[in-house]
This record gives structure tokens, C-alpha cells and sequence, in this order.
């Protein structure tokens, strides 16, 4: 008996790394959920015709920050949620440095609420380690987790205290929490608005070294080893931070890490001029920082791909270099700057989409990134060979600090399903 | 915007132009009226005495009108920031506007968003004072003849010196060496590409040296930020005394941007030996900043100093 159906997108290229699938399929959505890939006989109610599209899991962007509550002139959860909708993103996971922190579980549930509100992307808060950033007093675990907290982070500030440190993988792991660490030494960074090196000796700016990255992973690693706890190293960007991160895992420890896409495509010759839309932390490293983080990306130490999408005003980007805020935005730019990597060769198709969604999925336990018959239909429909114009002022971020203003982008969000529904669609004028 | 924008033709020019202002700030009546009608704008956010009365001294002589607005008298303090000062300023049609800002690059930024209004850089934080060193460069020439194969010896706080900045660029067009004296904690990473030596004796640098040029040793600086243990310990290993001066030799010129801190960076009886050319610096950095003004504001050319302006190598000839 034919079914009917209340979505088919025919003809496309599958990719579902969960499921090792690579081919053309019909997929068919209905209620929500997928109900079948390939042959069905089903009477869809509308039909998406995906031929020469990549048709593949909603993606998970596990490094975002929101803004709300607190700083909703920069972003809030409805403006970041059509951010990521317009990026193939399904999923997004908000950092805790709001006002107020996300170190209570009334925040957490509050900020659920208005995502399931705004109803356009999933949404899981990553709750605070220590209360208020502050970096003394850990947070109430267990208690944030049942509120929907899917991990720990003092992102924005490094969990700097060794003590503190020790005691956050402890609890968290006594728990199985996984505890994400904003690699920075402040007292070797303090100051810095970039990368310490040849550009800012020419500019005449304070540096972040490499060093203030590696020293506190190195020490985070011995932690790691005491405590037998899951440590992930937030938008890793030195080439010793990959290293240790590599030789971490080959000792079989349960450490992991991300990387930034505009840490695998950019670099400090980009703050030249003195652009703020080229500061962020940590900064733009060298090329040989960004060709270690590539090789990390090829090889496998680096497993999560996420944007780090930090959202400022143009009042606090427009200041001066030294004045600036730290951060870009990303969500919107992610799969077209990531593309990149399959363009160059170093990772296949099915490698690059792992990484934005089943990789971060299972790092976080979060019921996301496959098409599996019975999933949850959270779809992003691609074109990855269409160009477009990156303007910054058609972002549907409410900020538009991007250092791709003006660029260039390979590959094109065409549809994004959330949830069964259509939540974004490629206009005709879309990029222009 | 700084010494990286201009070329060997325009600093040599610039010298030339320079030197032919000294006549007026030589005679009784110092007063020309090249600039006669014009309007100077001085915003200093930065404390500073010489660059500015430097400034507003030739502006003077001049004949521009020259208004000084100091950062502490300055809406900064109500929390104005600097571009909306800058575009305030602008509105008011000056025609140039002489800028001092703590930040690195803040100058060009401003040149960024005031296209109309010509802008000469007066120190931008840690980057760039081309003014400064257009002046060292015409108290060079006038003492040593020419700059090629000239070595000078710049000691001091290297890492948040504009000067020494502008002087590495300076070297490279104009072909004299710098050999540079500091400690690691005062020198910037990845410095000697600049084509520069380094050096952390500075007995070892003096010798065979045209010029030794003091830094300003800036004291909270050195300890709050444990660049230096203490001034006495800074003085015995980078201050440039008696015996110092003599192992450079008769020849050696001694220079210092100023204010100088007697007795930290150099002594006493250095700084007011025949070889100092401390106070020729000053004379000629009005000179200096007479030739710029004229220039920038009277030719009818496009600032030359300006950032944004693609094809200022043409204008000279």
C-alpha cells in the first residue's frame, strides 16, 4: 500500500558516515523522522529534487557562542539558530560564558526553552565548570546534566589553576562528563591580540605565543593521565598542540580536540593591516601551525570540526586592533571554508562530513548526526561546487564580524531539514 | 602613516625640503605665510610635549591656525572613542589632522574611515613615528653626509619602541645598518628580520659604530612588567656613560628621541658632550615638520603620508 509522505528529497548523493553509505538514494522523511532509505513506495507530499546535491546529515557545530542571555545585541538564540540553519547546520552546542553564566540549571533549561521556541536548530548548552568563569568553585554537575547540559567548559577562559583543573576531571569523570579545555596560559598571553611572531613585531603589537596553548595542554595532558578523565581541547591551533594531543591518544588516553575552519585556512598574514576581523583566541598562527592542524584534521587526531562562532558588535570590532573583541562569526561560512579539505585532497567527503556530525555526536552522546531508518530527519542538502559571494551584510548572524567578507565560497547550503521540516531554502538570489 | 610607506626619493626630498626650513626658525622673524588660512588639528591622546609643541611650533611658523587637543581634556575621557572623536574632528574641516594614539595602527584606521581629511601620524603605540625619524635622519645628514654603510647602534626597550621600529624600516630604504642592544625581554620575537643585527652586550655593539642611539627608558614599564630587575642594574648594563662614549671613539654621534632619563639610559656627561646631538634633533624636528605640512597641505597633492593613497612615489618630481 502506498504510504503517504510528507517529504521525499530524490536523487541525491548520500553521505552518512555513520552508516558507511556513499551513494544515490531517495531519502524519505515523514513525521519527523526518516522512515526509509532508497526504494519506498510512498506518495510524498513534497518532493525535493537533490540531483547533483549531496544529501547528508544535519550538521553539528559543537563550539558556538550565542550571546543570550545577556549580550543579545551581538546574537541571540534566534538569530544564531538561522545562522546555523543557513550553514546545513542542525545542531549546535552554546558555550557558557553568558550573563548569567550556564552554571545553574535554570539557565540551561531557560536557554532549551527558547531554542525549542524558536524551533529552527537543535540546541544543547554546554554548561560552566567553575561558577561564574570564575575558575574556583566547580558547578553543579550533576545537576546541569540532567537539566541538558552535554558538557563542561569555561570556553572563552582557560581552566587555568592546576588544582582546579585536577578537581573539574575528577568530578566530571566520576561521572563520565567530558571536560573541554580553552587552551590558553593567561600569564604568557596577557596582553596579546595575535599571534606572537614576525607580524606583530612588525605591527607592534603584543603576541600570544604558541607556547601559552602547549604548556597548559601539556599539563592538562598529565591531569588527563592522573585522573583518568575525557578531556577535549577546544579550536586547537599550534602545531605542539596537535602533537600532544597526537601522542596523547597513541598512549590511549581519552583526550580529543577540535579545530576552528579558520584555523585550518587561515593565518597571521591576515591581522596585516591591522584587520580586527582577523582577531580572535586563540589568534591565527603561522603556516606551519595551520599545515599541522590540517595534518591532524587528515590523520585523525583532530576528529570534530566546529566554528568557535563568536558573534560581536561592530562597536567592538571597529576600534582598533588592540581594542577589538576576540572572535568571528562561522556559522554560516563552516561547510564552504571546510570543503576546502576535500578540494585539496586531504580528506574524503565521508571524512570531512564525520567530523561535523557523527564525530561530535558521539563525542557528546547527542541523539544526531545519521540518516539510520528511525533518526531523527535532521538533513542539510549541499551543492558542493557552486560559488558565491561571502557579503557579510546578507549574514543572518546579528553580527557580521567575518574575515571572508568579500571572498569567494565553494560549496552552497541549498536546504536544510530540521526535524521534518524545511527550516532553510536556498533563494534564487542567495549569495549575490 | 610611517616610514614603511615612503621611498628613498621621498624621505631624501622630504630632508631637502627640511633643511630649507631652517633658515626661518633661524631668523628673528620666524613667520612665513605658506599655510595662511589653514587649519591644523593636533589630537594628542598620548601625553607629549616635544612632538606636539613641535607640531604646533611649525604649524605656527607657518601661518596655520593650530588647535592642540590633549587626550586629558578630550572626550575620551567620557568614553568617546577614538573614531567618533576623529570623525568630530573631521567635521569641523580641518585640513590635516596630526594624530598621537597609544595603539598600534590607530592611525591608519582612522585614515580608514576619514578619507577627506589628511592624516600625519605623531606615534601609534608600539608601530610606527615617522616624524621622529625623519627628523634623526636630517640631524644625520647634516653631521655624516649620507646615510649608506652607516652603522647605528640603537639600545633600549626594542619591544615597545616606535622609534626603533621606524628607524628598522628607515635602514633598509636609506642602506644604513642598525645593530641592536637589549636584553631578550626587551627585544621582540623574530626582530633580526628586519635585516638587523642583535646584540645583548652592548660593550660588544659600540665598536666601529656611527651613531649610538639612546631609547627612553620608560621605568614602570621595565619592572611592573619584570622586563628589567631595576634601573641600577638597567643603567650598569645598557646606560651609555663616559667610558662607553669613549670606546665609540671622537666620531660617534650621540642621539636620543627624548625626554631623556639622566642617569637611567644615559649620563649626564654624555648627553651634554659636543657629540650629542639631542638638541639639533629637536631643532630640526620642527624643521622637519614644517617641510611636512607645507607638503601635505599646500601642494595641492594628495597626502603623501597618507594611507590610502596608492601613488604618492609620482608626486615628487
Amino acid at each position: 500500500m502506498t504510504m503517504k509522505i510528507e517529504l521525499l528529497i530524490r536523487g541525491g548523493h548520500v553521505v552518512d558516515p555513520a552508516h558507511h553509505i556513499d551513494a544515490i538514494h531517495d531519502v524519505w522523511i515523514h513525521d519527523g523522522h526518516i522512515v526509509a532509505m532508497g526504494d519506498y513506495d510512498g506518495k510524498p507530499q513534497r518532493t525535493i529534487d537533490a540531483q547533483g546535491l549531496i544529501v547528508c546529515p544535519g550538521l553539528i557545530d559543537m563550539h558556538v557562542h550565542l550571546r543570550e542571555p545577556g549580550a543579545e545585541w551581538k546574537e541571540d538564540i534566534e538569530s544564531g539558530s538561522r545562522a546555523a540553519v543557513a550553514g546545513g547546520v542542525t545542531t549546535m552546542c552554546c558555550m557558557p560564558n553568558t550573563n548569567p553564566t550556564l552554571d545553574h540549571a535554570g539557565v540551561i533549561t531557560q536557554v532549551k526553552m527558547r531554542a525549542q521556541q524558536v524551533g529552527l536548530c537543535h540546541l544543547h548548552p554546554i554548561a560552566a565548570v567553575t561558577r561564574h568563569l570564575a575558575g574556583k568553585q566547580l558547578t553543579e554537575m550533576r545537576e546541569l546534566v540532567r537539566a541538558g547540559a552535554v558538557a563542561f567548559s569555561d570556553d572563552g577562559k582557560p581552566i587555568w589553576h592546576a588544582g582546579v583543573m585536577r578537581k573539574a576531571l575528577e568530578y566530571a569523570s566520576s561521572f563520565g562528563f567530558l571536560v573541554i579545555q580553552h587552551a590558553e596560559e593567561p600569564t604568557l598571553t596577557d596582553g596579546g591580540v595575535m599571534n606572537e611572531g614576525w607580524v606583530a613585531t612588525q605591527l607592534g603589537v603584543a603576541g600570544m605565543p604558541v607556547e601559552s596553548e602547549d604548556s597548559i595542554i601539556a599539563r592538562d595532558v598529565m591531569l588527563t593521565r592522573l585522573t583518568g578523565a575525557r578531556y577535549h581541547v577546544a579550536h586547537i591551533s599550534t602545531q605542539g598542540a596537535v602533537a600532544q594531543v597526537r601522542s596523547a591518544q597513541a598512549e590511549g588516553l581519552l583526550v580529543s580536540c577540535e579545530a576552528a575552519p579558520h584555523h585550518f585556512a587561515l593565518t597571521e598574514e591576515e591581522v596585516i593591516g591591522y584587520r580586527s576581523d582577523a582577531k580572535m583566541s586563540p589568534p591565527l598562527r603561522t603556516e606551519k601551525d595551520r599545515l599541522a592542524v590540517i595534518e591532524g584534521l587528515r590523520d585523525g587526531t583532530v576528529t570534530v570540526i566546529a566554528t568557535d562562532h563568536a558573534p560581536h558588535h561592530i562597536d567592538d570590532k571597529r576600534c582598533g586592533l588592540e581594542c577589538a573583541a576576540f572572535g568571528i562569526v562561522g556559522l554560516e561560512t563552516m561547510l564552504p571554508i571546510s570543503l576546502m579539505l576535500v578540494r585539496d585532497g586531504v580528506l574524503t567527503l565521508p571524512q570531512l562530513i564525520a567530523k561535523m556530525t557523527i564525530n561530535p555526536a558521539q563525542l557528546l552522546n547527542l541523539p544526531a548526526g545519521s540518516l539510520a531508518k528511525g533518526a531523527v530527519a535532521d538533513v542539510c542538502v549541499f551543492d558542493p561546487d557552486a560559488t558565491w559571494l561571502l557579503n557579510r551584510d546578507t549574514l543572518r548572524s546579528k553580527s557580521h564580524n567575518t574575515p571572508w567578507h568579500g571572498k569567494t565560497m565553494q560549496g552552497q547550503v541549498c536546504y536544510t531539514i530540521m526535524a521534518g521540516n524545511i527550516v532553510f531554502e536556498k533563494t534564487s538570489n542567495e549569495g549575490l | 602613516m610611517g616610514i614603511a610607506d615612503l621611498s628613498s626619493d621621498d624621505i631624501m626630498w622630504l630632508l631637502q625640503l627640511g633643511e630649507s626650513m631652517l633658515d626661518i626658525n633661524r631668523r628673528s622673524i620666524k613667520k612665513a605665510p605658506t599655510l595662511r588660512g589653514k587649519t591644523i588639528i593636533n589630537l594628542f591622546f598620548e601625553n607629549s610635549t616635544r612632538t606636539r609643541t613641535s607640531f604646533e611650533i611649525a604649524g605656527k611658523r607657518l601661518s596655520a591656525d593650530v588647535i592642540n587637543i590633549s587626550a586629558s581634556t578630550s572626550a575620551t575621557k567620557k568614553g568617546e572613542s577614538l573614531l567618533d572623536t576623529g570623525q568630530t574632528l573631521a567635521a569641523m574641516q580641518p585640513h590635516l589632522l596630526v594624530v598621537r594614539h597609544g595603539l598600534a595602527g590607530s592611525c591608519a584606521f582612522l585614515a580608514e574611515y576619514l578619507q577627506n581629511t589628511a592624516i600625519i601620524n605623531a606615534g601609534d603605540g608600539s608601530h610606527e613615528h615617522p616624524t621622529q625619524i625623519l627628523t634623526d635622519l636630517l640631524t644625520i645628514q647634516q653631521s655624516l653626509g649620507s646615510f649608506e654603510g652607516k652603522i647605528m647602534t640603537l639600545v633600549g626597550d626594542i619591544a615597545h619602541s616606535r622609534v626603533a621600529r621606524s628607524h628598522l624600516l628607515a635602514a633598509k630604504i636609506m642602506g644604513y645598518h642598525i645593530r641592536l642592544v637589549a636584553p631578550k625581554t626587551l627585544l621582540p620575537l623574530h626582530v633580526a628580520r628586519y635585516g638587523c643585527s642583535v646584540y645583548h652586550d652592548f660593550d660588544a655593539a659600540i665598536p666601529g659604530s656611527d651613531i649610538i642611539y639612546m631609547l627612553r627608558v620608560q621605568n614602570e614599564r621595565l619592572t611592573s612588567a619584570c622586563c628589567f630587575p631595576s634601573i641600577r642594574e638597567y643603567h650598569e648594563a645598557y646606560g651609555l656613560h663616559r667610558a662607553r662614549q669613549r670606546m665609540a671613539g671622537d666620531h660617534c654621534l650621540i642621539m636620543h628621541p627624548g625626554p631623556m632619563n639622566r642617569g637611567v639610559e644615559i649620563s649626564s656627561d654624555v648627553a651634554d658632550s659636543l657629540n650629542s646631538r639631542v638638541l639639533h634633533q629637536v631643532e630640526n624636528g620642527v624643521s622637519i615638520r614644517m617641510a611636512l605640512l607645507t607638503h601635505l597641505i599646500n601642494a595641492n597633492n594628495p597626502p603623501m603620508l597618507a594611507h590610502n593613497n596608492e601613488d604618492e612615489d609620482d608626486d615628487e618630481d
